[in-house]
């Protein structure tokens, strides 16, 4: 069986500011969206494995060598927003049996327009 | 072995028995001093006069203990400046101008010549020897020490001609089966006043015991004023008394700092060094004493003067921390053979700096040298991205035009940042007042705290402190939170600084809160910032039955002057009272001191692994702690702190069609925290529509 996907228009690019997260409703999921200096869109969901709550698009994002990331604001685990890859668990483990790496969603930026796919 | 020490002397004046006259020598004698300022005071409705005789060091500490019981202190001294056993005339006279700054009155050149009593029979005058009359309520005499030598009298053993039982370098007194250590014995016709030497003593009576051979020979001491809040600091041959010694002397009248070197006539090597106002060099020197110096002893001397780094490369024989008597050698070995990585654990394994803590500093260098010798990196990196640490980015950053973090990181680091480096930079920006601290250049810097002036709770809501000066508030005010909170559902509780949190607010819901709270005259209690929170007070004067000073105006005056100011760390002004030697009531004595037991009991049983206790417990949380098993301590002290039931904002088993439209008082707590929280709590599964639209902020 093959999945159709479905890009839902988010938001217009500018209403993104470089370097911070915003979260958005994206098919029934929360989603955090990144703008990084290069205009690049990252898209992880926006729930917080370790501590259970929505907060990542509220986190600092930076960069681990070359990658990308997020610190969780709560706790400050920190994750690759390419991959989702967690890179420093703070050892800690998530609150519930939830996996620590976050799920990632393909993002397109088109006409000024950032488009997040999903199923 | 006589270890009796010695015992306060004060002179044969009239008077010297009258209540309100003290020594300053034990722990007895400071809570006698105690007891009168308190019952004294009260009793006169007035802070008591206080004068010290003698201007040495103790005589200035206890001099700063009087002020800091809420006395004045007036310091009598005999000879022409103070401290005159450590300091010279000049380093006399500079500390003198920093102690009136402390608010000590200073009469040098005076004896004390007699007492008089008031007419309830308590110390009430003093006379002096210009026939001058001081009034006093309390005195402390501060006029040196004699040894505590009559045993060894009564027992025929030699005397010394200045007291003290006679040792030799055995430290054996005249009668071979005794022994003698610390300030009773008198070595060479001296006793020493110091811990070290006593110390000194001790190991060599030990090794004798044993059958060494060790002998014992006098150190050079040094002398550090501890407790009054000034520096001031010498070693070695303070007057230059050694034949050909040349002295170099730096004076600063505006940074109020007095600095000497004492070198030998070629100015190579070191023979002893005053410091009055900044003391930062004496833990450097002292261990260089007798040693050749290695620079222009002028260098050591001028205020941004190239100083060589002493510290790192010590030869392994000086003796670092005199008091415990522990050389640089041992520092290192601490590193190299025992393993110690940290200061902490250095000074755990060789006991140096653990007494008066002056030689820190340099044991803190020796350790981080031999890390690095040992290949053991000591980082100053704050982070992968910037390796210096973070005063030294503030200098960089200040010094050239960067005032965005791209800019910063691109002259002075790597990468794109992480959360260690961002904040910091945001503070040195808000320092460097380099623009709004949302804008776009630099709200991404902040955390989400500073982002949204509210501070990130467990659940992802935020709490909402707004800024209440010195705690002070109208009713109005008061109104308005409580018709804020009201409105919102947000449970409210009095914080520890005096100021009203509100928490549960969603973080779409902060700019609403904030617009309300801003009409009402409020603005952020800053409670997230890395700067001056709050500054707490007492009621003072306008209320206060004892008050007699405006605390509360000092405490709005210094948190109007300081909030804001970006810092390094967090500030809070503690309980400002402006009337010391108002001991806390002895209720609370009481209680802080059930609480440390309680809490003592529970660590020593979980030590044990020992089960709570059954049955009836004392009091509903330890009820609590019994029902559900074993739990760390600070859940146990928590549980009895939690709202009761009826005022908690959580209703858990609320059903979903409860909730209610916006703008309903009880929405949120319908809605929002119905989820149930602990182990089978599940994320949210709907957002409130606004949060999708990107970041917003109050
Ligand atoms: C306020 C204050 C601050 C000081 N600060 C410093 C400092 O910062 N650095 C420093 O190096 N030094 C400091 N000193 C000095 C230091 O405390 C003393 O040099 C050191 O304690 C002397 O040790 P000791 O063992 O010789 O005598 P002590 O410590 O005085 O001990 C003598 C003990 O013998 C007991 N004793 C006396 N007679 C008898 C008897 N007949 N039978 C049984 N017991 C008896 C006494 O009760 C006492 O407990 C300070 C002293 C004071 C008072
Ligand atoms: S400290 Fe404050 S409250 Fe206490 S007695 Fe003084 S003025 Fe009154
Ligand atoms: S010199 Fe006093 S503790 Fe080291």
């Amino acid at each position: 069986m093959s999945t159709v996907l479905v890009r839902t228009d988010v938001c217009a690019l500018d209403a993104l500011v470089p370097e911070r997260g915003a979260a958005a409703l994206v098919d029934g999921r929360q989603v955090a969206l990144f703008r990084l200096a290069d205009d690049t869109v990252l898209a992880v969901q926006n729930h917080d494995p370790f501590c259970g709550a929505n907060v990542l698009s509220r986190g600092i994002v930076g960069s681990v060598g070359d990658a990308p990331t997020v610190t969780s604001p709560m706790h400050k685990q920190v994750w690759d927003l390419r991959t989702g890859a967690c890179l420093d668990t703070g050892g800690k483990v998530p609150v519930l049996d939830e996996p620590v790496d976050l799920a990632t969603w393909a993002v397109e930026v088109r006409d000024g327009r950032v488009l997040v796919a999903h199923a | 072995m006589l270890a009796t020490g010695s015992w306060a002397w004060t002179p044969r004046t009239d008077g010297v028995d009258l209540p309100g006259v003290f020594r300053y020598r034990t722990l007895d004698d400071l809570e006698a001093l105690r007891a009168w300022v308190a019952d004294r005071s009260a009793a006169l409705g007035r802070p008591l006069r206080g004068a010290v005789v003698g201007g040495g060091v103790l005589g200035l500490e206890a001099a700063a203990a009087l002020q800091s019981l809420g006395a004045s202190a007036t310091v009598v001294e005999f000879a022409d400046h103070l401290m005159n056993v450590q300091l010279d005339a000049g380093g006399g006279e500079a500390l003198r101008v920093l102690v009136n700054d402390l608010g000590m009155d200073v009469r040098t050149s005076l004896a004390c010549t007699g007492l008089g009593a008031a007419d309830d029979g308590a110390v009430a005058t003093m006379r002096l020897s210009d026939d001058g009359e001081l009034p006093v309520d309390v005195v402390v005499f501060s006029t040196g020490v004699r040894p505590r030598d009559r045993i060894a009298r009564e027992s025929g053993l030699a005397i010394g001609e200045r007291g003290g039982v006679v040792v030799g370098a055995t430290c054996r007194t005249s009668d071979p089966a005794v022994w003698a250590i610390g300030e009773c014995a008198s070595f060479d016709g001296e006793c020493t006043g110091l811990v070290a030497p006593g110390n000194a003593m001790a190991d060599v009576v030990v090794d004798r015991l044993l059958g060494g051979p060790r002998l014992y020979t006098p150190a050079p001491e040094g002398t550090k004023l501890k407790g009054v809040g000034v520096d001031a600091a010498s070693f070695g041959d303070v007057f230059g008394l050694t034949p050909g010694a040349l002295e170099v002397t730096f004076t600063d009248p505006v940074a109020r700092t007095y600095r000497k070197l004492v070198v030998s006539d070629d100015a190579r090597t070191l023979l002893g060094g005053v410091f009055v106002g900044d003391a930062a060099l004496y833990p450097q020197l002292r261990p260089m004493l007798g040693r050749p110096l290695g620079a222009d002893p002028s260098a050591f001397l001028a205020p941004e003067g190239g100083a060589p780094e002493l510290g790192g490369d010590l030869p392994d024989d000086v003796v670092v921390c005199s008091c415990t008597n522990v050389t640089a050698g041992a520092v290192r070995e601490a590193v190299t053979e025992h393993g110690c990585t940290t200061v902490g654990e250095v000074k755990a394994c060789t006991k140096a700096g653990t007494v008066c803590g002056s030689c820190v500093p340099v044991v803190t260098k020796l350790v981080h040298a031999q890390l690095e010798a040992s290949g053991i990196e000591v980082s100053r990196a704050m982070c992968e991205h910037f390796a210096m640490p973070r005063a030294e980015l503030y200098a960089l950053v200040a010094a050239s035009e960067l005032r965005t973090f791209s800019e910063i990181v691109a002259a002075h680091g790597t990468g794109r940042g992480c959360a260690v480096c961002k904040p910091v930079v945001a503070g040195i920006l808000s320092s460097l007042r380099a623009g709004h601290v949302l804008s776009r250049d630099h709200a991404p810097l902040q955390d989400t705290n500073d982002h949204v002036m509210a501070n990130l709770q467990k659940d992802g809501t935020y709490s909402v402190i707004p800024r209440v000066p010195g705690g002070e508030i109208t009713p109005e005010k008061l109104m308005a939170i409580g018709a804020v909170a009201a409105e919102f559902g947000l449970y409210t509780r009095i914080t520890g600084a005096q100021r009203i949190g509100m928490f549960g607010a969603r973080i779409d819901q902060l700019p609403l809160i904030w617009q309300r709270l801003i009409d009402a005259g409020f603005e952020s209690g800053q409670a997230y910032g890395k700067s001056l929170r709050a500054v707490k007070s007492c009621v003072g004067s306008a209320w206060c039955r004892f008050g007699v000073r405006d605390s509360v105006g000092m405490g709005i005056l210094l948190e109007n002057r300081y909030r804001r100011a970006a810092d390094a760390a967090q500030v809070q002004g503690r309980r400002l009272r402006l009337r010391p030697g108002v001991r806390r009531g002895a209720r609370q004595g009481r209680r802080r001191h059930r609480h440390r037991e309680r809490l003592e009991r529970v660590r020593r049983r979980q030590r044990r692994r020992e089960p709570p206790p059954r049955g009836p417990a004392r009091g509903g949380p330890r009820r609590r702690d019994a029902r559900r098993g074993h739990r760390p301590v600070p859940r146990v002290l928590r549980a009895a702190r939690r709202p009761p039931a009826a005022h908690r904002p959580v209703r858990r088993r609320l059903p979903r069609r409860h909730r209610r439209a916006p703008h309903d008082p009880r929405r949120r707590r319908a809605g929002h925290r119905r989820r149930p929280r602990g182990r089978d709590r599940r994320p949210r599964r709907r957002l409130p529509r606004r949060v999708g639209r990107g970041a917003r902020r109050p």
